[in-house]
């Protein structure tokens, strides 16, 4: 017994320390990038983190764009379960969205919870089987889910540019192509005494779901079984094909519930702002929270503060627009890059046995 | 070195620690010029230990090594590679989606920038024509089955003009036949003084056969060396163990019943390049009774066992178990209790960075205690069950919550063992099971096989060590060109004709 706890404990604290240390890295090099661009460092930290968590405004601020990219996240963290890297939460988005908008506009006299819920239920579905097809493709045909779920972004984007200005186009959305409104009455609310939607709530919820799901189920249990070695998933008798398509179809759900609440809760139609990068943003923050459902929470409002803070930046250090992209990027950059050093630092090693 | 024989190698005093365990303790050792060597001792007894010092793995705290007298430094296998000393492994060193030929090329020390392969080509069809056994060149190493693939670890070493070979049981995958083929071979470069060999072994025959000299470790200390021919099989046991060995007899039950548990028809199946390597199997299993599939290896018993653990699909025929059709499905297995012991279980049977505990449970996982109403995982059950086993089966180190991938390969066969044998197991599926094993471990792993059969589990035992086949199962079959083509009661079995049906010289 000796050895189970140091082991547990430095099980945790690898990646911590890796992470920590990359995020930090990561600062740095922003940090020359601004620098470059002629701003002080230590200032546009101290903007974004005023800008990010500084108020309760700004909190709320970070906190609704956390919300979707927790959904997001979903998309490749469960698939990562089983070995697969899936790229598809654009398309889950867009498409959730757009099936929860006509769902919404097929029931124009229904009661608003009566549409909310079936709006819930058509965005998670279309947007679960959305990313079904790269899990039937990998499983059947042995196509790279990575590529095919990447290419059904653009296949979702140019259904829905494409059914926006033509059969569910309102003749009133000039410059804007777009559905018609689904109503005022039928909206998500905001929680009470906040300026927070619900989707909040959902994505926290989903996260913890998802969580009890991979690690406290059977069926999470055997999802790892598959992802760790499917020679021993075939000999244990599992339906490995049914894994993976329901896995792909729970991520693609959470994806689609992401555009059912952006149309329901802020836009009121679908229409391209759906495709507002919330996917790849969430492929980062799976990467970040290595596919963990409970650390994706904290990851997810980390950047939503990072881009919540892009106004102020502007404003503030006149820095471009794509300034807090190009930090996503380097994050993503440098996360990747520490995926190397896993079980390099031997000191960590050595603790976990002595 | 000398351009004549292959050097003189010997080890002085050899002491190597790892922390507080000291793995061998003051080992002198002599590898006399164009000798045939056997190292013999149990699992433990430092035999690899030694070995890897002397191909520069390992650094000995104390001692040192020498050649012809003159004392070296081998810091890597590459400094060993150029004292002209080459290992082959228990474990494979090939790249499986290369082809025997781009493995060969690419293990050469020097190697141009750009590869003339059609001089590499000829060149090595050449070297292949002079060697005792062939593989074909252009085959795809991974579709190769395991004892092809030690024949191209040997050639690898033989190409590479090593004339010093250490082998760390290389016949473990051979049918006696092979082995006793390339083991000849061996012996008769040695006396051609072109090659000193040091072997390191569990089979007492085979030493007795071929080895000029030996030396056994025990715990890490030299126990005693001598030559072969004036040392008896028993003698060189007990140096291994330390008293008397008595082969036990493996006990077994008078089978009553004849009731047919599995029953496989016209079983086709076709490998992972689109040929058929199944070629229609019938076979009948009983209850309470061992079937022994021999053969050598590559005759199709790879893909068969691959079907009933359900890896692959036949591309024909029927499985019948208990009279019931059969596919291998969670539901099935579980209802049948028809479980399987494949060769490499860490490869095929275990999640490596799972837990033992995990590991443990993959046939049960899925039931109460471990899943509370068949759905909740339950963490403690899992480790309570885990503890059982581990103490049960004796699994080293007893921590349920450490990586099965960082347990030794006997103790991760004992683990699967565990597992698959703890459920009542009712038909049971076994491939090469102790390959790579000591002594030990093997002879409890055979009597944990013939204890399931006295309970009335019907076992289909393939495998490529012959003797394992006769000493456990009570009828023999031989399958030859994805066929079986012969059968026998394996007590008073001829081993003549079987080993003319395994190499298809049967008529």
């Amino acid at each position: 017994m000796s050895i189970a706890l140091p082991q547990t404990l430095n099980k945790a604290l690898e990646p911590f320390l890796i992470i920590v240390g990359s995020l930090t890295v990561s600062m740095v090099l922003f940090g020359a990038f601004v620098a470059s661009a002629g701003a002080d460092p230590f200032e546009v930290y101290q903007t974004m983190y005023r800008a990010a968590f500084g108020t309760s405004f700004s909190w709320q601020n970070t906190l609704i764009r956390a919300a979707p990219l927790m959904l997001t996240a979903l998309c490749t963290a469960l698939p990562g379960y089983l070995g697969l890297i899936v790229i598809g939460g654009e398309g889950a988005v867009v498409i959730g969205g757009l099936f929860a908008a006509i769902a919404a506009l097929a029931m124009p006299s229904a009661a608003p919870m009566v549409v909310l819920l079936t709006m819930a239920l058509a965005g998670m579905i279309a947007g679960g089987m959305w990313l079904m097809i790269p899990g039937l493709l990998r499983h059947y045909r042995a196509v790279n889910e990575t590529i095919s779920s990447l290419l059904l972004n653009y296949i979702a984007i140019a259904l829905l540019n494409h059914l926006v200005t033509s059969t569910f186009r309102d003749p009133e959305s000039l410059n804007h192509p777009s559905t018609h409104h689904i109503g005022e009455a039928n909206m998500i609310g905001l929680i009470p005494g906040t300026d927070l939607h619900w989707g909040l709530v959902f994505g926290i919820v989903a996260c913890v779901i998802a969580w009890f799901l991979m690690h406290h189920t059977v069926f999470g249990f055997a999802s790892q079984i598959a992802g760790g070695n499917v020679r021993a998933a075939q000999i244990a008798g599992l339906p490995v094909g049914r894994l993976v398509l329901i896995i792909c179809f729970v991520a693609g759900a959470a994806g689609g519930l992401a555009g059912m609440v952006e149309v329901a809760a802020v836009h009121g139609r679908a229409n391209d702002t759906l495709n507002a990068n919330y996917g790849y943003a969430g492929i980062l923050v799976a990467f970040v929270a290595r596919n963990n459902p409970l650390t994706i929470i904290p990851v997810a409002v980390l950047l939503g503060g990072i881009r919540a803070s892009s106004g102020l930046l502007q404003r503030a250090h006149e820095l471009p627009d794509a300034t807090v992209l190009v930090m996503q990027g380097i994050i993503f950059l440098v996360i990747l890059f520490s995926e190397t050093l896993y079980g390099r630092f031997s000191r960590l090693q050595k603790q976990g046995v002595s | 070195m000398n351009d004549g024989a292959p050097p003189d190698l010997q080890t002085l005093g050899i002491t190597k620690r790892f922390g507080p365990l000291t793995a061998l303790k003051d080992v002198n050792f002599r590898l006399r010029s164009c000798r045939f060597h056997a190292l013999l001792g149990e699992n433990g007894a430092g035999k690899s230990t030694l070995v890897k010092c002397i191909m520069g793995y390992y650094h000995p705290d104390e001692g040192t090594i020498s050649l012809d007298q003159q004392q070296v430094t081998i810091r890597s296998p590459r400094d060993a590679q150029a004292f002209g000393i080459g290992m082959v492994y228990q474990q494979f060193t090939l790249i499986p989606n290369m082809t025997v030929l781009e493995n060969l090329v690419i293990s050469k020390a020097k190697l141009t920038p750009i590869i003339n392969w059609q001089k590499e080509e000829h060149q090595l069809t050449q070297f292949m024509e002079k060697m005792p056994f062939k593989v074909p060149l252009t085959a795809r190493v991974g579709s190769l089955a395991a004892g092809e693939k030690q024949k191209v670890e040997i050639l690898k070493q033989l190409a590479l003009q090593n004339r010093i070979l250490i082998l760390d049981e290389p016949t473990s995958v051979l049918t006696p036949q092979e082995a006793d083929e390339m083991l000849g071979h061996l012996r008769a470069m040695t006396l051609g003084r072109q090659l000193s060999v040091l072997i390191i072994t569990h089979k007492l025959r085979e030493v007795a056969a071929f080895a000029d000299d030996v030396t056994v470790l025990r715990k890490g200390r030299f126990v005693g060396s001598g030559k072969v021919s004036e040392l008896k099989i028993t003698q060189m046991a007990e140096m291994m163990v330390g008293s008397e060995v008595t082969a036990k007899p493996k006990q077994r039950n008078e089978r009553l019943s004849k009731v047919p548990k599995l029953v496989l028809q016209n079983i086709r199946v076709k490998n992972d390049i689109g040929v058929e390597v199944v070629r229609g199997v019938h076979l009948t299993i009983h209850e309470g009774e061992i079937v022994g599939v021999a053969g050598v290896s590559g005759n199709g018993q790879h893909e068969l066992v691959e079907v009933l653990a359900g890896q692959r699909q036949a591309t024909a025929g029927t499985i019948h178990v208990h009279d019931q059709p059969y596919q291998p499905t969670r539901e099935k297995i579980m209802r049948h209790k028809i479980f399987c012991l494949p060769e490499e279980p860490l490869q095929n049977t275990c999640v490596g960075r799972m837990t033992v505990a995990e590991n443990l449970a993959f046939r049960n996982f899925d039931v109460e205690p471990h899943a509370v109403g068949g759905w909740l995982m339950s963490r403690p059950a899992l480790c309570r069950s885990a503890r059982g086993l581990i103490e049960r089966y004796n699994i080293k180190p007893p921590y349920p919550e450490i990586p099965i991938q960082s347990l030794s390969g006997g103790n991760v066969q004992r683990a699967v063992l565990a597992r698959e044998l703890s459920a009542d197991v009712e038909i049971l599926i076994i491939a090469n099971p102790c390959f790579g094993l000591d002594f030990l471990a093997m002879e409890e792993i055979r009597l944990q096989i013939v204890a399931a059969r006295n309970r009335g589990t019907a076992v289909l035992l393939v495998s490529e060590d012959l003797d394992e086949i006769l000493e456990l199962s009570d009828r023999t079959v031989v399958m030859f060109n994805g066929r079986l083509v012969y059968e026998t009661a394996s007590p008073g079995a001829d081993l003549a004709v079987i080993g003319r049906h395994m190499t298809g010289h049967a008529t």
